[in-house]
């Protein structure tokens, strides 16, 4: 059977991806936020997953205004790199694993969560970012991943709680499946940012901490805070910590933390990462 | 505008139903700019390839001037505006410098020193009560 055995959390800056891509993740600015992942890199190589389901969010890359689904599933074969602007990351194609997906897919609208189901997504950097920072710059990406792409630029975003109910619903759905394959679901985003208007380049690290506090003990308490609460402390882009709460749900109540790491700034951003191993796995 | 909780936090617009609907066009437009050759021509002329979009002459001006608040504030969204800065070059933090009223050397020294604090910046209330 299929069991989900880790979930890893880490935010998405697009910045990390151009310093990797451009030879710069040696520089001074650069070289702390990659040695925060030095560990991660070494446990995920030992622990070889087969399959993440990785929650993301698009960044007017492959969803425009014309279509805004709230939680969209990728069920394709495959999905390119989004050519973002600047030409689309050098990275490798992204291996999905279709027989997988649609039965989550399947599982999920009868679990009553209405998934949009999509066969053909280009990924931003919200989904290649997490992958180079845990797998580096491979040749090929070495597991296959199921896009999970959740709406947090049109407002209002899904709710915490509801969030973290999907995630509830992703473990059902994949301790269902019958084949054996290891499983790992991360969340990504966040954590404090502001990328607009005159408040732009808020952090705000108490705000942060006490997250990554609450996600690992109380995540039940952290699904019910309200989405202003995010907004204002976090920053207006900060709302993208919602995600981390479908991966919390996907895992045992009680995890262990294998790594934490927290720094300012990446870029704009505050940089939070966690990797919890379900106690059972 | 319908009164919201979130209109209160300072130097901060919600990408809400509201500014979806002000800025679709503005907003489609900056999409249009995912593809090379139609940055080559929004380049060659911006104004001729604005007025391809039916979105109105304030948000066009806002548009030629750079003024990316201006933009934010008609309807624009930062994930798409920052399509127009990529199109000139420019990173994100160098629009947040500019959005933020200071320069970019300055607002990098800002985050090298942990970023914007939070404190008085909280809340528009807040702050009138001191």
């Amino acid at each position: 059977m299929a069991r989900i055995t880790a979930g890893v959390a880490t935010s998405h800056v697009p910045a990390i991806g151009a310093a990797l891509d451009n030879g710069r993740s040696g520089d001074d600015y650069w070289r702390p936020v990659f040695a925060g992942y030095d560990a991660s890199k070494r446990w995920i190589a030992e622990q070889k997953p087969d399959v993440i389901i990785l929650v993301y969010n698009d960044h007017a890359s492959a969803f425009s205004l014309e279509l805004i689904p709230t939680f969209a599933i990728g069920c394709a074969e495959s999905f390119n790199p989004a050519d973002e602007g600047w030409g689309p990351r050098p990275v490798p194609v992204v291996e999905g694993h279709p027989e997988l997906a649609w039965h989550m897919a399947e599982r999920l609208i009868l679990d009553e969560f209405d998934m949009t189901i999509v066969n053909r997504m280009d990924v931003d950097h919200g989904l290649t970012v997490p992958l180079s920072l845990l797998f580096g710059q491979p040749e090929a990406w070495p597991c296959q991943v199921i896009p999970l792409a959740v709406n947090v630029v049109q407002y209002p975003p899904p709710t915490g709680h509801r969030c973290y109910m999907l995630g509830k619903a992703i473990r059902r759905a994949v301790d269902s499946f019958p084949k054996d394959l290891k499983v790992m679901v991360f969340g990504t985003g966040g954590m404090s940012h502001q990328l607009q208007g005159p408040r732009a380049g808020l952090i705000n690290s108490p705000f942060d901490n006490a997250f990554l506090d609450r996600l690992v003990d109380d995540p039940v308490a952290q699904s019910k805070v309200p989405h202003i609460d995010y907004m204002r402390e976090a920053g207006s882009e900060g709302i993208e910590l919602v995600m981390w709460l479908i991966m919390r749900g996907a895992l045992d109540d009680k995890v262990h933390v294998a790594h934490r790491f927290y720094h300012v700034p990446a870029s704009n951003t505050a940089v939070g990462h966690l990797v919890l191993e379900n106690a059972g796995a | 505008m319908t009164e919201r909780d979130y209109h209160d936090i300072p130097g901060t617009v919600v990408f809400d139903g509201e500014q979806s609907r002000l800025g679709y066009h503005l907003n489609m437009f900056c999409m249009s700019l995912m593809q090379a050759d139609n940055r080559a021509t929004f380049k060659a002329d911006e104004r001729g390839y604005l007025a391809r979009f039916p979105m109105g002459e304030d948000q066009r001006q806002a548009v030629l001037d750079r003024d990316w608040n201006r933009m934010i504030a008609l309807g624009g969204n930062i994930y798409f505006t920052s399509k127009i800065a990529a199109t000139d070059g420019l990173s994100f933090q160098q629009v947040a410098a500019i959005m933020s009223g200071v320069t970019q050397p300055a607002y990098a020294q800002m985050m090298l020193e942990g970023g914007r604090s939070i404190e008085g910046n909280r809340s528009k209330k807040g702050r009138a009560i001191g």
